[in-house]
């Protein structure tokens, strides 16, 4: 028999089979050839001639040709037989393909991956934290059904005392609705306080919510432990009981004690029976918010005793949300409320309104608001700046898209000919453009798995942005269906547009053409080139709107930061003394806070202090109308403060004309006022009010009170940074006839402030260890209060550089890819005698071109866009010329930076060489 | 008509319509085949090696059949193949392809022959 192993193998060499299948294969054929040589032998033929024409056939070309296509059978189906995996089948492939094209261009994957990422990631962050702040629902039963209460046509605005994080009730409107209300099967009612848990010295505060007794019925809330406030628990003089604990504060004050029931809370010192703790799930209805303590709003009136709020028709501090009746709508219930209003506010109205303010209140209609995702101050807040951020980051991500698409057409135009080669050997071209798409879809699923990762961390950097020492904002960031989908569209879409065209463009290719050009000429023709042009041109624009947001922004920042305030900023420490477990007198009062003033006083670090009811800017506010004896001006707002000598030194406002308060300032002597520059403008029209006399207005009948104007003091802001000057007027606090149980004070420091804040705490405790006080320094706390405007300058000064980068990039591709291109034609120019200088010019005057019109279409963009961000700004308008100017300028000046390089490449050519490649 | 000709036009359409009938009923070796084709066929339809075992692996790839090594005492282990149940639907089908297609040709030609 013969020995068939050495032809076989040496056949079979150069088919790159798999080891183990060339070993089956060669044993097969071998056999086979074992039996034809049998056969020969029986028909007669010598040994040799057998062999010979058994080998004939073996080596017939056929074999060699039919076992190599076998290895892509895609190509050569079987005549007649279907493709058994249809459309798909080679799909993993194309995805192994597509890897390992990435594996061996790094430098391609780790800018696309990194640009996908950034782009796509800093869209989930943001979009994350719109889901957690506005599309959420609340964690309670069955939220599509609940609704809020609140009045929802007021032109006038309200009067009275505000207070609590959404003061949109009195205790009496809301009795009223109830009774008089028909859409709503329960009711979850709440207001929320700042109570101190500690006896004395520095407070720790709890987050409590006073709440009816059916709150936790009505949400559909069940006990972790204990039992909730029942209806029960809700009745007049239900005295110090009845708190419930959130699963947090259960936690963190009592060590997650299971024998917590029965046990006692201490607030504003008084002891509260705790009866059950909620499920961990509840946060309360505020998304942004935590609660600690939940208690019955029967207990508000003996926790406070001098300003109980319950019977005061004038507090407003109050929210509701109902539970709708099966088959009432939130449209419908609106109707109903907005029917009973008239009669609800009749029956509400506060004794002590005047004419005015009566016929306002009266005028209110109640509305329904749909609230199955809760109320939140962070809602309100931040919502516009979230939606304008999202915008924002995702022009960056549309610009990042076109830098990819850019890279795309560039590696297109270098892969046009294994495309043609493909497409020759039979590809169509369908296929090839399956496989492109598999190619993007890979970079955008590896590019949006990043970025979850990314957005992870980025979401919780912009929470603790957003959070200072005073609000902790509690958002649930965990991975939701929205965060998830929002991602995959967002990779989605980013894919088809960097992916799509590039593409088609490519599958297009006439395979003749490309085959036969030079790997230069091949650099794809006017199309692949127009394209990348209109991509740059975006770019440009894009960028220069992202340049002008941060510029805007930037700018109101450092406005609202160096706007003349009125006021010194640094070295102030604000204290707030609560004296209420003092239990003074109320003539004793006025002596006592004169006595702490004078102790402070002699602290060594304290260069001056003073005591004021409002501090600036710290959001609270005080108001009444005025008017001036003997002329036509009777009725209108001023602002109010009340404060110690000294004020205005503490406070570095300087005084005008006049005097301060002084110690001649008594109880016993005339009513004394020191008002601003705007007070006057407003009041008097212009000069010297010192000596002139003011009215303040009284409620219910009374007598005006008449002050006398002893000083002007230069304008100060009152609310808040953003606002214009208001009227403003200072009382004496000497004078006060009704005189609270807490006191504000300022203290300049001649020093360090940390330093002062210990020595303050210690000579308090010499005056009283039972005095509770807070500190807050001054400039941290005006600094928090520009946090949104820190925000957007923040974050949209980060896109604007990141776009202005991009922008940079694509158009240093473009150019340079030009010149390569052009590298001939710059080469006969310059032997035909240009210049390098006009070499230069020339590939400038290409840059200049695509920028030029790239800030034009920007500059309208911006101007349109600028309206969106109008209510964020400060001090300036949306199209400030300045801001517009900088940024064109800045922008061009960094991409025509990016396109020197290539030009000056281009120039320093020599044409030689340029022209011998040829 | 020249009989290599027709060999040639033929085997291209319907070979895996040949190699799916044999297999249909018992596993047979490649050799086994081959000669089956050409004696059943009378001469007139012949494999060689370098025709037939391409067409059994892409018939084995695509999952139509199904080979197997089999070792029988005193003898070299040899590969079997052996028709699949998806081999059995496609045989269906061309069989049904291939008579419509016969008796079409058949029906014509016949006319023309008078």
């Amino acid at each position: 028999m013969a020995d068939w192993a050495s032809e076989i193998r040496a056949l079979l060499e150069g088919l790159d089979l798999d080891p183990a299948r060339q070993l089956e294969i060669g044993e097969e054929l071998g056999q086979h050839l074992d039996d034809r040589f049998e056969e020969l032998r029986r028909e007669g033929l010598s040994a040799d001639d057998a062999r010979r024409a058994a080998l004939a056939e073996a080596r017939d070309g056929r074999l060699i040709a039919e076992l190599r296509q076998l290895r892509r059978p895609a190509s050569t189906p079987v005549p007649g037989l279907d493709e058994p995996g249809g459309w798909l089948s080679g799909l993993g492939k194309d995805l192994r393909f597509g890897a390992r094209l990435l594996r061996l261009n790094p430098a391609f994957a780790t800018a696309a991956l990194l640009s996908l990422a950034l782009g796509i990631g800093a869209n989930t962050a943001i979009f994350r934290l719109l889901d957690a702040v506005r599309m959420r629902s609340l964690p309670v039963a069955d939220p599509g059904r609940l609704a809020g209460i609140r009045i929802v046509d007021n032109p006038y605005g309200r009067t009275g005392d505000f207070s609590g994080n959404f003061p949109q009730l009195t205790f009496a409107l809301w009795q009223e609705i109830r009774a008089q209300q028909q859409p709503f099967e329960s009711f979850a009612v709440w207001g929320t306080e700042w109570l101190n848990l500690s006896p004395g010295g520095e407070a720790r505060e709890a987050e409590t919510l006073w709440v009816n007794g059916g709150f936790f019925a009505a949400l559909g809330v069940r006990p972790a432990l204990g039992r909730l406030l029942q209806e029960s628990d809700d009745r007049p003089g239900c005295g110090f009981s009845g708190a419930v604990l959130s699963d947090g504060f259960w936690h963190r004050d009592f060590a997650g004690d299971p024998g917590v029931v029965g046990r006692k809370v201490v607030l504003e010192g008084h002891p509260f029976e705790v009866i059950g703790v909620a499920p961990p799930s509840f946060f309360g209805v505020e998304v942004g918010r935590r609660f600690d303590v939940a208690l019955p709003l029967c207990a508000e009136p003996l926790l406070h005793p001098e300003r109980k709020k319950v019977p005061n028709r004038e507090a407003w501090w109050l929210a509701a949300i109902g539970r709708l009746r099966p088959g009432w709508s939130v449209q419908r219930a609106s109707a109903q409320l907005a029917a009973a209003s008239p009669s609800i506010f009749e029956a509400t109205l506060p004794a002590d309104y005047d004419a005015v303010d009566a016929k306002h209140y009266l005028g209110f209609r109640l509305g329904a608001l749909p609230a199955s995702c809760g109320l939140s101050e962070l809602q309100q807040r931040y919502e516009t700046p979230l939606w304008l951020l999202l915008g924002t980051s995702g022009l960056v991500l549309l610009i990042a898209c076109a830098n990819l698409a850019n890279l795309i057409v560039a590696r297109a135009s270098g892969r046009q000919r294994e495309m043609a080669v493909r497409l020759a050997l039979g590809a169509s071209p369908a296929r090839l453009l399956r496989q492109l798409i598999c190619e993007n879809v890979l970079l955008a699923a590896l590019g949006g798995i990043c970025a979850l990762a990314l957005s992870q961390v980025l979401s919780r950097a912009l929470i603790s942005f957003l959070s200072t020492r005073s609000e902790q904002w509690n958002v649930n960031l965990a991975l939701d269906w929205r965060v998830v989908a929002f991602t995959a569209g967002a990779a989605m879409i980013t894919c088809l547009l960097f992916g799509a065209a590039p593409a088609v463009g490519a599958a297009r290719t006439s395979p003749g053409e490309a085959i036969k050009a030079s790997p230069r000429g091949a650099t794809a023709g006017r199309q692949g080139m127009s394209l990348r042009r209109v991509l740059v041109v975006t770019q440009v624009a894009l960028a220069l709107v992202l340049l002008v947001g941060a510029l805007l922004f930037a700018r109101t920042l450092r406005n609202l930061a160096t706007t003349e305030a009125g006021f010194r900023r640094d070295q102030i420490l604000t204290v707030e003394l609560d004296l209420s477990p003092l239990a003074l007198p109320r003539e004793r009062r006025l002596g006592f806070k004169a006595e702490v003033l004078a102790r402070l006083r002699r602290v060594p670090s304290v260069a001056f202090a003073a005591s004021a009811l409002i501090v600036p800017v710290s959001g609270r506010g005080w108001n009444e109308n005025v008017g001036i004896p003997g002329t036509n001006v009777q009725r209108r707002v001023a602002n109010f403060n009340r404060v110690s000598p000294d004020y205005f030194r503490t406070m570095g406002t300087p005084l005008l004309a006049g005097r301060d308060f002084g110690p001649e300032d008594t109880l016993s002597s005339p009513r004394v006022a020191v008002v601003t520059e705007t007070f006057v403008r407003k009041f008097f029209g212009s000069g010297n009010p010192v000596g002139k006399t003011l009215a303040v207005v009284q409620e219910g009948g009374r007598p005006d009170q008449i002050y006398q104007i002893v000083g002007l003091a230069k304008d100060t802001k009152y609310g808040d940074l953003r606002e214009d000057f208001t009227p403003i007027v200072f009382a004496a606090e000497t004078q006060d006839e009704n005189p609270g149980l807490q006191q504000r004070l300022v203290l300049r420091s001649s020093g360090d402030l940390s330093g002062l804040a210990a020595a303050v705490k210690s000579s308090l405790e010499d005056v009283n260890p039972a005095i509770a006080f807070r500190f807050n320094v001054f400039e941290t706390m005006i600094q928090e209060g520009l946090l949104k405007e820190r925000l957007m300058a923040t974050l949209s000064g980060f896109f604007g550089l990141l776009a202005a980068l991009l922008a940079m990039i694509g158009l240093y591709g473009v150019i340079s890819y030009t010149v390569a291109r052009r590298r001939n034609e710059i080469g006969v120019r310059m032997a035909l005698g240009a210049g390098r200088r006009e070499v230069l010019a020339m590939i400038l005057k290409e840059a200049a071109v695509l920028l030029v019109v790239g800030l034009a279409f920007g500059i309208v963009l911006s101007l349109a866009g600028g309206q969106a961000a109008r209510t964020l700004l400060y001090g300036l308008r949306p199209g400030d010329p300045l801001v517009l100017a900088g940024a064109v300028a800045v922008l061009s000046a960094v991409t025509l930076a990016a396109s020197f390089l290539p030009a000056r490449r281009a120039a320093s050519l020599d044409p030689m060489n340029a022209l011998r490649d040829e | 008509m020249e009989l290599r000709a027709l060999d040639r036009e033929l085997k291209k359409g319907s070979a895996g319509l040949l190699i799916l009938s044999l297999v249909e009923q018992r596993g047979r070796h490649g050799y086994e085949i081959g000669k089956l084709i050409e004696q059943r066929s009378r001469g007139a339809l012949s494999f060689n090696v370098a025709s037939l075992y391409p067409l059994l692996y892409r018939l084995e790839a695509r999952g139509l059949v199904e080979g197997r090594w089999v070792e029988k005492p005193g003898q070299r282990r040899r590969r079997y193949y052996r028709i699949t149940a998806a081999g059995r639907r496609v045989l269906r089908q061309q069989r049904s392809v291939w008579r419509t297609f016969v008796k079409a040709m058949n029906r014509v030609t016949a006319a023309e022959l008078g």
